[in-house]
């Protein structure tokens, strides 16, 4: 591997080039027009304008990535997140380009992309799913399914999708009427009355397993990220312990997730993300990401590793697989998403010029992901991620409070962005006592748009 | 009979135009879809009335406040 082309823009491009450089790989950036001042370009090697601003026009575009690869010489491939990292497309066509490919194998990407495979898959790993019905009907002991599910359970309407259809019930005594109106709602609602149930878990939260798989020579975990705190399903901040998990919890995740890995027989990097019921610490598979993750540092702070050059060794062929006894954690982290977003508006999305974006300093203990300097324009094109802040303390309390402290020092003029919210977060009592769940930030809005 | 003018909430790109002028439109109708940051957002009628012009086509980019459409309610 001699010259790697990051099929990505921004901070993670940044990431992977400053891993490769480290290693004697030469880099590649693409980007598309409205891109081209960025630093990722400007820090590699070579780049190439790849096309118009649309993702769909640019980095989304297999023909044009690949032709970029092929017209700088890269002999490798590296995704990033998003855009093309879970396309198992494009992993096979980077490879039948005769390049290497940065990630798994595309039959696990494949695989895992597909629900109801990668819930499969899980279950005959032994990791434990969702519990849920069949259709359950006139014929069904609705009584012994319900109890198979527990309580609390949805009943959920087959044909419905994103939260229509969808009925909750608390115990046996108001099932059978639960069932029969979500039938009659179905029916009409979807012209297919057919429903069936779901385990729901009414206080859950994110926990995340990082994992790293080296094929047939197995695999080992890099403990967990706590990802609970979200807004519009998208992660704000994540941490690493998770808060008040119980160490025998940890294990027994850590260990579906390593068994799920060997059941594939998994190449690099991947998170196996679970729902973890935060009263009883029952925990469920949610899905398997096959990349990178944005939220990779904070398992690279208390771990010490760097899961990039990790995922490039692999694939050059010189990693030494590692035992599960050379990984061990230290301290806290945390990572905070600097967003261009109006938390007061419902996180409306406020693009706009960076006038002025002066981050602290970094030091021993806290990291700076970001693909922006200031004189930059965050446009509408893509995500509203600015930067990713990440701290480190010797336990969770430090790490909170250098975050906040970290935020406070952070200037940021030209748009809007949840920095004073992310303060805010960090110095919520409940917060601070680790009392974390995915409904955190809805539920305690009012409270954190408040002025400190 | 007064003229409304049709303000953008967001900066963002107009990805869909959804009516035109002439249109009877209700309130929350929507005008046209933004797209920012991975988000569609639409721009809505403030209440009942006739659209009369849209300022903007497909594809521009528009900054938040901008007048994109008058209504006559």
């Amino acid at each position: 591997m001699r010259r790697l082309l990051v099929a990505n823009r921004g901070e993670i491009a940044r990431r992977v080039i400053r891993s490769a450089r480290k290693l004697g790989i030469e880099t590649v950036a693409i980007h598309s027009q409205a891109d081209a001042g960025l630093a990722h370009v400007a820090e590699a090697d070579f780049a190439l304008e790849i096309g118009p601003a649309p993702a769909r026009e640019s980095y989304l575009d297999m023909d044009r990535v690949l032709a970029a690869a092929s017209r700088s010489g890269a002999d490798a491939v590296h995704p990033g997140y998003g855009f093309l990292s879970e396309n198992a497309e494009f992993a096979a066509r980077v490879a039948a380009a005769g390049l290497t490919w940065i990630g798994p194998a595309p039959e696990t990407i494949r695989a895992m992309g597909d629900k109801a495979r990668a819930r499969t898959l899980a279950q005959a790993a032994g990791v434990p799913v969702v519990p849920g019905s069949q259709v359950v009907g006139a014929g069904s002991d609705l009584a012994g399914e319900a109890a198979r599910v527990g309580f609390p359970l949805l009943v959920k309407a087959a044909a419905g999708g994103g939260g229509i259809g969808m009925r909750r019930v608390d115990g046996p005594e108001q099932l059978e009427q639960v069932v029969a109106a979500t039938q009659s709602m179905a029916g009409k609602a979807f012209g297919d009355g057919s429903v069936f149930l779901e385990r729901f878990v009414p206080k859950a939260r994110h926990v995340e397993i990082q994992v790293f798989g080296f094929g047939e020579a197995g695999a080992i975990h890099l403990y967990e990220r706590d990802c609970s705190l979200q807004r519009r399903f998208q992660k704000v901040i994540e941490e690493s312990p998770a808060p008040l998990l119980p160490a025998e919890t940890r294990a027994r995740m850590a260990a579906a997730a390593v068994a799920l890995c060997r059941h594939t027989g998994y190449r690099g990097a991947g998170t196996v993300e679970f729902i973890v019921d935060a009263e009883s610490f029952e925990f469920f598979f949610l899905e398997m990401n096959t990349r990178i993750q944005v939220e990779h540092p904070v398992t690279e702070m208390v771990t010490g590793l760097d899961l990039v050059e990790m995922q490039l060794r692999l694939a050059r062929g010189d990693l030494v697989p590692m035992a599960q006894e050379q990984v061990t954690v230290r301290g806290h982290a945390i990572e905070c998403r600097l967003y261009a977003e109006m938390p007061e508006r419902n996180f409306l999305p406020s693009p706009g010029p960076l006038t002025r974006f002066r981050p602290p300093a970094e030091a021993e203990g806290l990291r700076i992901d970001s693909g922006y300097r200031e004189g930059d324009a965050v446009t509408p094109h893509y995500d509203p991620m600015i930067a990713k802040l990440i701290v480190h303390g010797r336990d969770r309390a430090e790490a909170c409070d250098r975050a906040a402290a970290a935020l406070v020092g952070f200037e940021i003029e030209g748009l809007r962005s949840n920095r004073g919210f992310l303060i805010a977060c960090l110095s919520n009592p409940d917060f601070r006592r680790g009392d974390i769940y995915t409904g955190f930030i809805d539920d305690k809005r009012a409270g954190l748009l408040e002025p400190a | 009979m007064t003229i409304i003018d049709i303000r953008t909430e967001i900066t963002g790109n107009i990805w869909k135009i959804e009516a035109k002028p002439g249109d009877r439109l209700d309130e929350g109708d929507a005008i046209m879809i933004l797209e920012s940051m991975k988000m569609e957002i639409p721009v809505s009628a403030p209440e009942p009335g006739t659209l009369r012009e849209i300022l903007f086509e497909e594809g521009a980019t528009v900054t938040e406040g901008t007048v994109v459409a008058r209504l006559e309610a």
